[in-house]
C-alpha cells in the first residue's frame, strides 16, 4: 500500500463526475420537476442503491446475485412495519375487531400482534433492523456458499431461488405480512406526515444524500487495497487464493455490503412511495435491478445511478404511452446490453464523449469511471488498469487508439465473469 | 391431525398424494430434461426455457383447434401430431436463438443468463400479443378423460398416466440419444474438451446448435404434455423456471440420472407436504430444503467426478 500512495482517492474526472451528479440530483432535478415527478425520481434513486451494490458485487467481485430484491424487500418491510405500527394506533383502528393491530392482520382474523412485530414499535430498533437484518441474511448465505466455493452460475441460481422462496413466503403468510398487497397505507414517521408535498421533497433530498454516502463508501472501497483484491479475485480467483488470501471472506464482505445498500434503498423506497409489497422482492424485480446496473456499466459506480434513472425513466414513458411495447423494449435492452455493450453507458461515455471534452477535464491522467481492461496478461496490469493507476496507463493509450479498445473488447468481457475464466 | 382418518384411508391418501406427486414429477422431469441437456451438457443457462415450454403448449393449443375445426374425425389422435409439431417449432426457434445469440456468449455464462432472460421477456410479450393475456386450455380427446379406479377408494386420472408414460418414453429417448448414439458421444466430447473435439473433426458449432435445439424441442414436448393437466398463459413458463433449475442443479448438473432422482425427490416431498400444510408453505419448505442441501453439497446429488 505504501508505494501506491500516489493513487488518489478520486481522479480529476471522478471528482468532476461526482460534482456533475450532485448538481443534477440536488439542483437540476428538484428545480425542474414538480413534486409528483420528483417523488418518482426519488423512487428510481432507491433502485440505484441496489444497482450500486451490484456494481461492487457483480462488476468488481464477479458475483452475480439475482436475489437483490430480497434485501431490498427486507429493508423496505422493516421500515414499513415500523410505519404501519405507527399508523395503526388503537385510536385510528377502533373500528377493527381488535384495535391497535395493522388492518390486514385484523382482516385475517389475527387478534394479537405477533411477537416479532413487537420490537418494530421502536424507531431505533427498526432502523438498525433495516441495516442489520439483510446484512445478516446475506452473511449467512455468503458463508454457506462462498466457504464452499460455490460461485458463478450456481450462486446466481440459488439467490434467484431464495428470491422465489421469499415471495411465496410473503404472499402465503398473508396475516403476518400483508400478502400480495403488501403493507400499505403508511402515513406518518414519528408524527410527521410523509405523504405531504414538503415531506416528499425532504425525503428526496435524504434519499439523494444517502445515495451519495453509499457512492463515496463504494469509491473508498474501490480505491483501497480491498477493491484491487476484488478485481483480482474476479479475474483470477486461484491466484489470489494461492497468494494467501481467503477469497471467501472478501466475497462475503462485498455481498453483505451490497445487501446493505439494497436494504437502505428499500427503506427509502417505503418512505417515499408509502407502501411495500412482494412485487419488489421476487425474481423479476431482482433481475431487473441487474439490468439497471448493466445499462449503466457494470464497472461504473456513477454509471449505476445513471443506468437506473435511464431505464426507469424509459419504463415510465413506455408504460404511459405504449404499455404493450415495454416488455419488448426491456427484453431487447437485456440482449443488447449483453451482446453489444457489456460495459454499458460508461463505456459509451468513455469512448465517444470523453475524448471530446476539453483538456482541463482529462488533466494529465487517464482515469475512467469504467475502466476498460486492455491487456489481460498479468494480474498487475489488470489491477492497475481497473483502478486507473496513472503510472500504468498513459493518456494516449486508449484515447489515441480507439481500434485497440475495439479489438480487445471481447477479451474484457470474458474476464468479467468471476471464476469462469476459460483458458 | 390424523385422528379423523382410519389406517386404510391414510394409506389411500398417501397413495393418491403420491400419484399427484408422480404427475408433478413427470412434468418436472420433462422440463428438466431439456434444461439438463442445455445447462448440464453445454453449460448454458437458458432462462427462456419456460417460454420454450409455453411455446410448445400454445402449439398444442393451436393444433387442437385446427383438428377440432377441420379434422374432427381424427381428433382422438391430435395429441401425437401436436407433440411432434411442438418439438419441431421449439427446435427451430432454439436453433435460431443459438445461432443468433448463444454462440457468442459461450464463455460468459452469467451474460447468457441475462440475454436469455431478455429473450424470455420478448417471448412472453409476443404470446400476450398473439394469444391474449388470458389462460387457454385444450380440449382433451375422449379417451384421455376420466379416471381409472384401481380399488374402491383409489382413482387415478388417465391423463396423468399418459403424461407419466410419455415421460418414461422421452427420458429413455434422451438417454439413448446422449449415451448410446454417435451424436451423444460428440456432444459429450465437445462439452469435455472443445478444442480437442474440434481437432478430431467434430463440427463443434453444429453440435452446439443441435444440442441447444433438441433441449428446446424437449421443452416444447414438456409444454405439450403440460396442456393436458393445466391451462397455459403467457407467464406460466416463469412459474416453473426456478423449480426446473433447482431440479437440474440439485441433481448434479451433468447427470441425467441425478436430474430424474432430484425431480422425484422434489415433487414427492412437495405433494406430500401439500397434504399437511398449505400449498405455498409446502413449496417454501421444499425449496428451502433443496437450497439448504445445495449449500451443504453444492455439486448436487449425483456429481460426475471430473477434474476442475
Amino acid at each position: 500500500m505504501r508505494q501506491r500512495s500516489n493513487i488518489r482517492f478520486m481522479s480529476r474526472q471522478e471528482v468532476f463526475g461526482y460534482v456533475m451528479l450532485a448538481v443534477i440530483l440536488l439542483a437540476i432535478i428538484p428545480l425542474s420537476l414538480d413534486v409528483f415527478r420528483l417523488n418518482l425520481i426519488g423512487k428510481y434513486l432507491t433502485y440505484a442503491f441496489v444497482a450500486l451494490g451490484l456494481v461492487l458485487c457483480w462488476g468488481y467481485g464477479g458475483i452475480l446475485s439475482l436475489g437483490q430484491g430480497v434485501f431490498f424487500g427486507l429493508g423496505g418491510y422493516c421500515m414499513a412495519m415500523f410505519l404501519k405500527l405507527e399508523a395503526s394506533d388503537p385510536e385510528s383502528t377502533k373500528i377493527q375487531s381488535t384495535p391497535g393491530i395493522p388492518d390486514f392482520m385484523d382482516w385475517n382474523q389475527i387478534t394479537e400482534l405477533p411477537w416479532w412485530w413487537e420490537p418494530f414499535r421502536q424507531l431505533p430498533f427498526a432502523l438498525s433492523a433495516i441495516v442489520l437484518l439483510p446484512t445478516l441474511f446475506a452473511f449467512i448465505i455468503g458463508v454457506a456458499m462462498f466457504k464452499r466455493r460455490v460461485g458463478g452460475v450456481y450462486f446466481a441460481i440459488i439467490t434467484q431461488s431464495i428470491a422465489a422462496i421469499m415471495t411465496i413466503l410473503i404472499i402465503g403468510q398473508q396475516g403476518y405480512t400483508g400478502g400480495v398487497n403488501g403493507i400499505t397505507d403508511l402515513r406518518t414517521l414519528l408524527g410527521w406526515d410523509i405523504r405531504s408535498d414538503s415531506a416528499k421533497v425532504i425525503l428526496y433530498y435524504v434519499c439523494s444524500a444517502a445515495l451519495f454516502i453509499c457512492l463515496l463508501l463504494s469509491q473508498f472501497i474501490r480505491y483501497k487495497k480491498l477493491g484491487r483484491i476484488l478485481v483480482a479475485m474476479r479475474d483470477r480467483e486461484d491466484r489470489v487464493r494461492f497468494s494467501g488470501y481467503d477469497v471467501a471472506n472478501f466475497k462475503i464482505f462485498v455481498f453483505c455490503l451490497s445487501a446493505m445498500f439494497s436494504a437502505i434503498g428499500g427503506a427509502m423506497f417505503t418512505l417515499q412511495v408509502g407502501f411495500m409489497s412482494p412485487s419488489f422482492v421476487g425474481i423479476v424485480p431482482s433481475i431487473e435491478m441487474v439490468i439497471y446496473c448493466a445499462v449503466g456499466g457494470r464497472l461504473s459506480l456513477l454509471g449505476a445511478v445513471y443506468g437506473t434513472l435511464l431505464v426507469n425513466w424509459a419504463k415510465t414513458i413506455f408504460s404511459e404511452t405504449f404499455p404493450e411495447l415495454w416488455l419488448f423494449a426491456m427484453g431487447a435492452l437485456f440482449i443488447a446490453v449483453v451482446m453489444a455493450f457489456p460495459n454499458g453507458l460508461a463505456s459509451l461515455f468513455k469512448r465517444y464523449i470523453e475524448p471530446k471534452l476539453p483538456a482541463w477535464y482529462s488533466g494529465k491522467t487517464m482515469v475512467s469511471k469504467a475502466p476498460i481492461i486492455e491487456k489481460d496478461s498479468s494480474m498487475e496490469t489488470a489491477h492497475a488498469n481497473a483502478l486507473g493507476s496513472e503510472e500504468n496507463i498513459g493518456p494516449s493509450k486508449s484515447l489515441a487508439k480507439p481500434e485497440t479498445a475495439v479489438t480487445v473488447a471481447p477479451r474484457t468481457d470474458e474476464k468479467l465473469e468471476g471464476g469462469v475464466y476459460v483458458d | 391431525m390424523f385422528e379423523e382418518y382410519s389406517m386404510a384411508e391414510l394409506t389411500d391418501i398417501l397413495f393418491m398424494q403420491g400419484f399427484a406427486g408422480l404427475i408433478l414429477f413427470s412434468v418436472l422431469v420433462l422440463m428438466a430434461l431439456g434444461l439438463a441437456i442445455i445447462f448440464g451438457q453445454m453449460g448454458v443457462i437458458n432462462m427462456a426455457h419456460g417460454e420454450f415450454m409455453i411455446l410448445g403448449a400454445y402449439t398444442t393449443y393451436l393444433t387442437s383447434h385446427i383438428f377440432e375445426t377441420y379434422l374432427p374425425a381424427l381428433f382422438d389422435g391430435y395429441f401425437f401430431v401436436a407433440m411432434a409439431l411442438a418439438f419441431l417449432v421449439c427446435f427451430a426457434l432454439g436453433v435460431l436463438v443459438e445461432w443468433g445469440m448463444i454462440r457468442f456468449l459461450f464463455k460468459r455464462p452469467l451474460d447468457t443468463l441475462l440475454a436469455t432472460w431478455g429473450l424470455s421477456l420478448i417471448l412472453q410479450q409476443s404470446y400476450r400479443t398473439v394469444f391474449g393475456a388470458r389462460e387457454v386450455g385444450v380440449t382433451l380427446p375422449e379417451w384421455m378423460m376420466g379416471s381409472y379406479a384401481m380399488t374402491e377408494t383409489i382413482e387415478v386420472p388417465i391423463n396423468g398416466i399418459f403424461v407419466m408414460v410419455l415421460t418414461l418414453f422421452i427420458a429413455s429417448g434422451v438417454y439413448f440419444l446422449m449415451f448410446r448414439s454417435l451424436w451423444g458421444k460428440q456432444v459429450r466430447a465437445v462439452v469435455q474438451n472443445r478444442p480437442m473435439a474440434g481437432a478430431v473433426g467434430i463440427d463443434t458449432g453444429k453440435v452446439d446448435r443441435y444440442t441447444f435445439g433438441i433441449g428446446c424441442g424437449i421443452a416444447g414436448i414438456a409444454g405439450s404434455a403440460f396442456t393436458m393437466i393445466g391451462s397455459t398463459g403467457p407467464t406460466s413458463g416463469q412459474l416453473y423456471i426456478v423449480d426446473t433449475f433447482l431440479v437440474v442443479v440439485f441433481g448434479g448438473a451433468q447427470s441425467l440420472i441425478g436430474t430424474i432422482a432430484s425431480a422425484f425427490t422434489i415433487s414427492q416431498s412437495q405433494s406430500t407436504l401439500e397434504f399437511f400444510l398449505s400449498g405455498s408453505m409446502a413449496k417454501v419448505i421444499t425449496l428451502l430444503i433443496v437450497v439448504g442441501i445445495l449449500m451443504l453439497r453444492p455439486q448436487g446429488l449425483f456429481a460426475l467426478k471430473i477434474r476442475q
